[in-house]
């Protein structure tokens, strides 16, 4: 069996780890300025919204070119997020999404 | 003082709105799995990439580059690229846990994906402090354990797996991630952060990749919020963080607050 791309794998960790342990293990993170902290505050909300948008809207090719994308997802996430905001639950929202994508796609309305 | 009815109250939700991330990592674990045995991936290279990068959408394109003949140096930069948004996390979370241990933080870094930060930054939230029990569920139960289990399943079964947008499986992550913004946004500079970022993040995906626009979006939006004032209502729901033990440590569960 294979094992050459283990090689691969750890180098790709090993880029991947400083991302996510450098602001961790930094010392002071705790005592940074209040604007600051008000900053990476306000990332949490940022980061997921954009993460949210960027899935739904923007396709790639198979050159890996970016494009607009409207379909079905749209729908779906937007319902999520008002059942949600009307407090009804994450998990409620994101099976209503999957449905909402899953009946649409089935019934031929959207691919 | 803190409320240990609320920290269970917020631990059940923690628990609830991962469920669907768990079903959604599965499934495109299971295409992950399938995809790498495609391209040539032996069971213990996919198992590798998963437990040593552990970075799905960056684990999807290296197969892409690995088809495409790239070579490794492209591939490890391309990797460093699309997963500089893990700078934000890992920032925006270090406040919460800087009470732990250098080698504890060190290896909560490596667990810190998308899903683990968005569900525990929420919990974190809710309680105002660091649980870290939360962590631990979020990124070892909802999402290392299913990403792994999947991913060699999916190597092992190959092609008897349906493709997961059928059930809609591919639309979980993003609506999970819309729902923990909403969830996060408690005030007007919320708001601006999360609707300015998701703009920008768009428009810079569209412009040149959407990796460089997760991280335009996540550096962006925030600067926007605090340039907003935070308003009458803003961060009502919110407590401050707590440099306090957490309730990780049953030894200190029953100490007055």
């Amino acid at each position: 069996m294979s094992t050459d791309l283990v090689l691969l794998a750890v180098l790709m960790g090993a880029v991947t780890y400083p991302s996510r342990a450098l602001p961790l293990l930094a010392p002071g993170m705790h005592r940074l300025p209040a604007r600051v902290q008000e900053y990476l505050r306000l990332v949490g909300p940022a980061i997921l919204a954009t993460l949210a948008a960027v899935t739904v809207m923007v396709a790639i090719d198979a050159d890996r070119s970016p494009s607009f994308h409207v379909g079905i997802e749209w729908l779906a996430v937007g319902a999520c997020v008002v059942l949600v905001a009307a407090r009804r639950g994450l998990l409620v929202g994101t099976v209503v999404a999957a449905l909402i994508a899953a009946l649409a796609r089935a019934s031929g309305l959207a691919s | 003082m803190l409320d240990r009815n609320a920290v269970r109250a917020s631990r059940r939700r923690l628990v609830i709105d991962s469920l669907g991330i768990i079903v959604s990592g599965v499934g495109f674990g299971l295409v992950y799995g399938l995809a790498a045995r495609s391209a040539g991936f032996s069971p213990i290279e996919a198992g590798a990439m998963s437990i040593i990068v552990f970075a799905g959408a960056a684990q999807f394109a290296a197969i892409g580059y690995v088809l495409g003949g790239f070579s490794w140096l492209g591939v490890v930069l391309l990797t460093a690229f699309l997963n500089a948004r893990h700078v934000l996390y890992s920032a925006a979370l270090a406040p919460y846990v800087a009470d732990k241990s250098r080698p504890y933080r060190a290896v909560l870094a490596h667990l810190l994906t998308d899903e683990a930060f968005a569900l525990s930054l929420a919990h974190f939230r809710r309680i105002g402090r660091a649980d870290m029990w939360g962590y631990w569920w979020a990124a070892i139960v909802g999402d290392f354990i299913p990403w792994n289990l999947a991913t060699i399943a999916g190597v092992l079964i190959g092609g008897q797996i349906p493709d997961p947008s059928i059930y809609g499986l591919d639309v979980i992550f993003p609506a999970a991630m819309a729902g923990l913004a909403v969830g996060l946004v408690t005030g007007r500079r919320e708001l601006v952060a999360a609707t300015s970022g998701a703009a920008i993040g768009v428009a810079v995906g569209l412009a040149s990749d959407p990796a460089a626009g997760i991280l335009a979006g996540g550096l962006i939006g925030p600067l926007l919020g605090l340039l907003t004032p935070a308003g009458p209502g803003g961060h009502r729901h919110e407590a401050q963080i707590v440099f306090t033990p957490t309730l990780d440590d049953p030894s200190r569960e029953h100490e007055p607050r």
